[in-house]
């Protein structure tokens, strides 16, 4: 009877069932909503990390804040700070050094760090690479050229206090669209992206080398501080550039979330589902540039957090940047303010860059924690 | 559902061509299996199906209209793909891999809908267990079901596979093969794969596609139609008796290379 299409295959009961399961068989209300439950049980653990990450970061900074040179106690910093919030200052000295002195660098590290943090976990989903950040590709080393031009050249692209800053920002873009201009040409891979990354940071570092060799001693110890970053040279004014690029980034990145989850499947696989690939990589990268542009200008560099937040959370809660963004932009926050912490009191009175803190305290974290874990997060 | 292919030919930049002239059309539901050699272009045939890749000269119709005049949305809604097995870079737990599977119907948040049907779908393809496993921490076989399943809750009418039976132990592959032949029947769909087991293709498919160099369409048919031992012998260039086995063609491959 089947003739014009083959005879009919033997087709074992086991099969036969499994499928006629899928097309039929209607889920209980209550199995679903046990799964349901489950599944929500699972996603809260999520939130737990990213919760916890919340308080260790309000805690710390909220401590870092009573300590420094003058000798104040917790109540004392809290009553000037509550002054100075009523508008009701009794004494401008203390209010100076509270509020001038000690809250910009906290506020500057928490941005820094959930910032860098973002853009680590945005370029490595975005790259398909776990070594992606932004000094692998390239973000960081055009800043720096930047600076350094206008520290040792005095080449500057703008006038003012900020001169430096803009010159770091506006170099820190050109590695960036360096690699979207050879992706655009080349139909490139993302490990091809990655490789472009990698030359411009070696043109460039190599650039910023020479201008050192030429350079004033004097000279070189700005550059020299520019290049480990440091959160301390910022005051308020600075703040609000930096917390707008950055949490515009973030809820940008947020609201992308899946589908970068989506992209981080692989090209094919991604555009299969409807995604277009290239528009959204494009997007991602220029998002997170920007924001590290604008972080790195005015901090100096400060490396690993873009490395070490992200994968410390993927150990924790896995690599759906749903919950990822979020987690490694509060564990990054909550690593840059503990490291500006430790930097400012283990050799006291001497104070120890934020950058090399973060090394000290996120490489081994970072060791331990791939040693204790069993599960493979990457491939 | 209908894919055309008229006058199809593709190629990579200036290089060679690598499909030739391809006029095909699958509008009936059941299981095609695409067979022949390495390189002869199956993978770049299926890719042109949901416009992975874009012929060179010639057109691809789904459903009477023209590939381009679709949205990727569009084409992701009608025609699921689920590509040869690979590791992810970053390894999501089971559940969450298939439930990438689901982007195109749910919103920001998990639906129970969405979390029903990866739950059906592990049952059914017997993985259920390794629901918080990582993608990258299971065997070949567990990871091939794993995408299938990614494939399946996209509860598209088109499925396209490429070699989903490659890496799987031989229950495995019988059972993929089975299930994928009963799934088309059953739902009425039509499902394309790649596949390199001439038996797994002349026991289960519907129709065969037996390609050949430089890049042709040779034969397209049922098993029975297609398989012959001239044709092995012309387009994989190796002799083999071809016996009937539960009512169909079973090939047994010899030592003879013919050239």
């Amino acid at each position: 009877m089947e003739t014009e299409r083959g005879n009919p295959p033997v087709i074992s009961g086991k099969v036969r069932n499994a499928v006629t399961d899928w097309f039929v068989r209607q889920t209980s209300e209550e199995e679903l909503e046990e799964s349901f439950e489950d599944y929500r049980k699972y996603q809260m653990r999520k939130w737990l990390f990213i919760a916890a990450c919340i308080i260790v970061t309000a805690v710390v900074a909220a401590y870092a804040v009573t300590v420094g040179a003058y000798d104040l106690s917790i109540s004392e910093v809290y009553a000037i700070i509550w002054d100075h919030i009523t508008g009701n200052i009794h004494d401008a000295d203390m209010d100076y050094i509270v509020i001038t002195l000690r809250s910009p660098r906290i506020a500057v590290a928490i941005i820094a760090g959930m910032g860098l943090a973002v853009a680590g976990v945005v370029m490595q989903s975005t790259l398909l690479n776990p070594l992606a950040d932004p000094y692998t590709t390239g973000i960081s080393s055009g800043a720096s050229f930047g600076a350094t031009l206008a520290m040792i050249l005095g080449f500057t692209l703008a006038h003012g206090p900020y001169a430096i800053v803009v010159n770091a920002f506006v170099f820190s873009l050109i590695p960036m669209f360096t690699i979207l201009g050879v992706a655009r040409l080349k139909q490139a891979s993302p490990t091809t992206m990655i490789m472009a990354g990698i030359a411009v940071m070696y043109i460039f570092n190599a650039c910023t080398t020479v201008m050192m060799l030429w350079a004033d001693p004097n000279d070189m110890d700005a550059v020299y501080e520019w290049q480990v970053g440091s959160v301390s040279k910022n005051k308020w004014d600075a703040i609000p550039i930096m917390l707008v690029v950055t949490v515009v980034g973030i809820i940008v990145m947020q609201l992308l979330s899946r589908k970068l989850n989506v992209l981080s499947t692989g090209d094919d696989s991604a555009r299969s589902l409807g995604l277009n690939v290239h528009q959204m990589r494009t997007l991602n990268l220029l998002v997170v540039s920007f924001m590290t542009a604008a972080i790195v200008s005015f901090t100096g560099m400060i490396g690993f957090v873009g490395l070490v937040a992200p994968h410390i959370s993927r150990l924790f809660i896995g690599p759906d940047n749903r919950f990822l963004i979020p987690a490694s932009a509060v564990l990054g926050a909550a690593l840059l303010v503990c490291a500006d912490l430790l930097g400012r009191t283990v050799i006291y009175p001497s104070v120890l860059p934020v950058g090399v803190i973060m090394s000290f305290l996120g490489g081994p974290i970072f060791l331990w924690l791939m040693l204790r874990k069993k599960s493979r997060i990457w491939s | 559902m209908e894919i055309e292919f008229q006058d199809v030919d593709f190629g990579y930049g200036h290089g060679k061509t690598i499909l030739h002239g391809i006029n095909l059309k699958l509008n009936r539901p059941g299981l095609v299996c695409i067979i022949g050699p390495n390189g002869v272009g199956k993978s770049t045939l299926v890719k042109c199906m949901n416009r992975l890749l874009k012929p060179s000269s010639g057109r691809v119709l789904l459903d009477g209209k023209d590939l381009g005049e679709y949205t990727s949305v569009e084409i992701a809604k009608a025609i699921g793909y689920v590509p040869p097995s690979t590791n992810d870079v970053f390894s999501m737990p089971v559940i969450d891999a298939i439930l990438i599977g689901r982007h195109n119907h749910s919103k920001w948040r998990t639906s129970k809908k969405d979390l029903d049907l990866v739950q059906k779908a592990m049952r059914i393809l017997d993985i259920e267990d390794l629901a918080m496993q990582g993608y990258n921490e299971l065997s070949a076989g567990q990871h091939q079901r794993v995408t299938l399943a990614r494939g399946l809750v996209q509860e598209t009418d088109i499925m396209i596979l490429d070699e989903p039976t490659a890496n799987l132990d031989v229950k495995h592959q019988i059972y993929v093969a089975q299930f994928l032949r009963e799934l088309a029947d059953q739902g009425q769909k039509l499902i394309i794969m790649i596949c390199h087991d001439l038996n797994i293709a002349a026991r289960y498919s519907t129709e065969v596609i037996a390609m050949a160099p430089p890049g042709v369409i040779y034969r397209k048919g049922t098993p029975e139609e297609v398989f012959s031992e001239d044709l092995v012998r012309d387009i994989y260039g190796i002799e083999c008796s071809i016996v009937e086995f539960e009512g169909k063609p079973n090939i047994l491959l010899k030592s003879e290379f013919t050239d």
